[in-house]
């Protein structure tokens, strides 16, 4: 036989003891593991909604707004105002290569927005159909959100954010209806799907309405454009992109293209990243929590362990004296604790999962709160992180007591009570 | 391994040869010289009993021939192997197969059954589960326990137990049988069985070394040898 069969039959043996203390020690795992995992799920969670309410304005986007010039250039004094033109969108796309989509965006606040008769004022944006994709303007079913002919025909056709179509028209189903903007009649193409959107500018989207560029400029006749959005083909190429852009408006508008103030620009791409990693850091301090909560429990077993090794003192005397190698003393014992975090671990997974399921059933809608927090997500990662700390924890708590079961002199043990 | 119960006649040998063994404690602070050179040979086939009072250095003598402990200096042949130097694991190997134990407190697992008491130096040898169980069986059968088997030791009068751990210690036919006052804890009566047992294991030919006060059993032996302050100073037989 060899000698792990030996240790295997000897921890068999000798785990049949103790089942109270046993179990103490089992919950007291169990009680960390569940500290570890909901913890690391309820960050991997909040980084999954977080990154999605980040990603709800759109995807690897910048916003640019013109400024004042800030330095003189070839003989121009700082100071001007600039402001964007409708053309200079397209110039954009023709322009920096870089980009896969540039779009113009007029605003207008205090718009006048009324179905039979409820009014109700908000902001009205003119746009082109591209802003849709870049600015993740998703229909809910049902409807869709403008198209090339709307544009090209000069359509009076609205698509509505969530929030302001329910202001409007209550539990109507908006899409297909006419309502009056500004006392002009306007016929609902789409309503915003429901999101998450973190970043904002000029106020969330589920509170504006769209409606066609061409539209825009022949009703409410706006010369200058509030701002441009650009996505880059490759987000990892944004600040270049961001860099060429400048120059061509640079060059169009004679500015230093160096005066970075001129062209405001909103970067998301780079605020995604840094609220990436801040939101690693997060879970990374949850996880550092659970940890150590575990690591009581880990305590806890070391803490049986020494126990029994004191207890069983003379039984590892006896054993040594009837040609137990140490291994054969150390093996079991390491076997037993790692037993009981293995089973504690379990455990805590198990109700981990319940209470991952039940929280499921917990209504989050409407509650802002509830819609970061309530979705802990146990990924296979958190998985994996867990089983690790909980298997070093178990070796450590089972090592040195068992280190020290082997340093038992049998011939001090085996002679006195 | 085959393990047979009787060990049979063999022409005589040293078992036990010790050449100016001595033991030193030395705590850092306290310097103990618990042996001061100690020759002692022993043959087999030999009842010795070792006596002395208390703090003589027979525990000692006893623990260095039991290979629980090594020799400071000098060296000591278990038969034909040289046992000081080696390590943890070489000697728990020598303790298994050459050295039976028995103890004045029975030394028995208490949680587990007389049988698997008596199993567990051959599950250290790594004997066969089945052979295992054969030779269990008969073991305790053979000190009169056949109905016993199943008991833990706690449900066993203090004679029983003696004789489970006597079963114990022959499990793995060892060269030598090792008993420290093996009847202290005894009545007079199992005191008397266990003794009458040693005297027939001697007779089919075991080496039996027994520590004692008791000069009854000393008595029963055929050579006595007797320490003080860490050196022989009689060794007769009777």
């Amino acid at each position: 036989m060899s000698g792990l069969g030996v240790v295997f039959n000897l921890f068999l043996s000798s785990s049949r003891l103790q089942k109270k203390r046993a179990v103490l020690t089992i919950a007291s795992i169990a009680w960390g593991s569940v500290s570890l995992l909901l913890l690391l799920a309820f960050g991997q969670g909040l980084r999954e909604q977080l990154s999605v309410a980040n990603r709800g304005m759109g995807s690897g986007i910048a916003v640019l707004w013109a400024s004042e010039t800030t330095k003189t250039w070839q003989g121009l004094p700082a100071g001007r105002s600039l402001h964007f033109l409708p053309e200079d969108a397209l110039l954009l796309r023709e322009r920096v290569p870089l980009l896969d989509g540039a779009i113009g965006e007029f605003a207008t606040w205090g718009t006048n927005f009324t179905y039979g008769k409820r009014t109700v004022n908000a902001r009205l944006i003119g746009t082109e159909v591209a802003y849709g994709d870049l600015r993740n303007h998703v229909p809910l079913p049902g409807g869709r959100f403008l198209n090339d002919q709307d544009v090209a025909l000069r359509r009076r056709v609205i698509f509505l954010g969530d929030e302001l179509a329910h202001d409007v028209f209550g539990d109507v189903d908006p899409v297909g209806k006419q309502m009056l903007i500004n006392s002009m009649p306007y016929t609902v193409v789409g309503v915003l799907e429901k999101r998450l959107q973190m970043g904002a500018y000029g106020g969330p989207d589920k509170n504006h309405a769209v409606i066609p560029i061409t539209t825009f400029q022949a009703q409410i006749g706006q010369e200058y454009l509030g701002n441009i959005v650009i996505r880059a083909a490759d987000p990892k190429m944004m600040k270049t992109a961001l860099d060429e852009v400048r120059k061509v408006i640079a060059a169009k508008y004679g500015f230093d293209p160096d005066d970075d103030r001129a062209v405001r620009s909103w970067d998301t791409v780079e605020g995604q990243r840094i609220m990436r990693n801040i939101l690693l850091g997060i879970q990374g301090f949850l996880g550092i929590i659970g940890g150590l909560t575990l690591m009581i429990g880990g305590v806890g077993v070391a803490n049986i362990m020494y126990a029994t090794v004191k207890e069983r003192t003379r039984e590892i005397g006896v054993k040594m004296a009837l040609g137990a190698r140490p291994a054969w003393i150390t093996g079991p014992l390491v076997l037993e604790g790692l037993a009981y975090t293995v089973f504690g671990g379990l455990l805590g997974l198990l109700f981990s999962m319940a209470i991952i399921i039940a929280l499921g059933f917990v209504p989050t809608d409407g509650n802002e709160a509830l819609q970061f927090l309530g979705k802990p997500t146990l990924s296979p990662a958190v998985g994996a992180i867990s089983a690790a700390i909980l298997g070093a924890i178990g070796l450590l708590a089972a090592y040195f007591p068992a280190r020290r079961a082997a340093s038992i002199d049998p011939a001090q043990t085996l002679r006195y009570e | 391994m085959s393990v047979t119960l009787e060990r049979p006649r063999e022409q005589i040998t040293d078992v036990i040869t010790m050449s100016r063994i001595t033991k030193v404690y030395d705590t850092g602070k306290i310097r103990v010289e618990a042996l001061k050179g100690i020759d002692l040979r022993i043959r087999s086939g030999e009842f010795v009993a070792i006596v002395g009072p208390s703090g003589s250095g027979k525990s000692t003598l006893m623990n260095l021939i039991g290979c629980l402990d090594t020799p400071t200096g000098g060296t000591y042949l278990l038969r034909d192997k040289e046992v000081a130097g080696l390590d943890k694991n070489e000697l728990a190997k020598i303790r298994n197969e050459r050295v039976g134990f028995v103890f004045q407190n029975f030394n028995l697992l208490p949680q587990i059954t007389a049988f698997e008491n008596v199993e567990m130096p051959l599950l250290f040898g790594g004997i066969p589960r089945k052979e295992r169980k054969e030779r269990a069986h008969e073991l305790l059968a053979k000190v009169g326990l056949a109905d016993r088997m199943e008991h833990r030791p706690t449900e066993l009068s203090g004679g029983q137990m003696q004789r489970v751990a006597l079963a114990r210690a022959l499990a793995m036919n060892p060269d030598i049988v090792l008993a420290d006052e093996p009847t202290g804890n005894l009545d007079t009566s199992s005191g008397g069985d266990v003794m009458s047992l040693f005297e027939e294991l001697w007779k089919q030919g075991r080496t039996m070394i027994v520590i004692t006060h008791d000069a009854a059993l000393a008595r029963r032996a055929g050579r006595i040898v007797e320490i003080k302050d860490g050196t022989i100073v009689s060794d007769r037989t009777t």
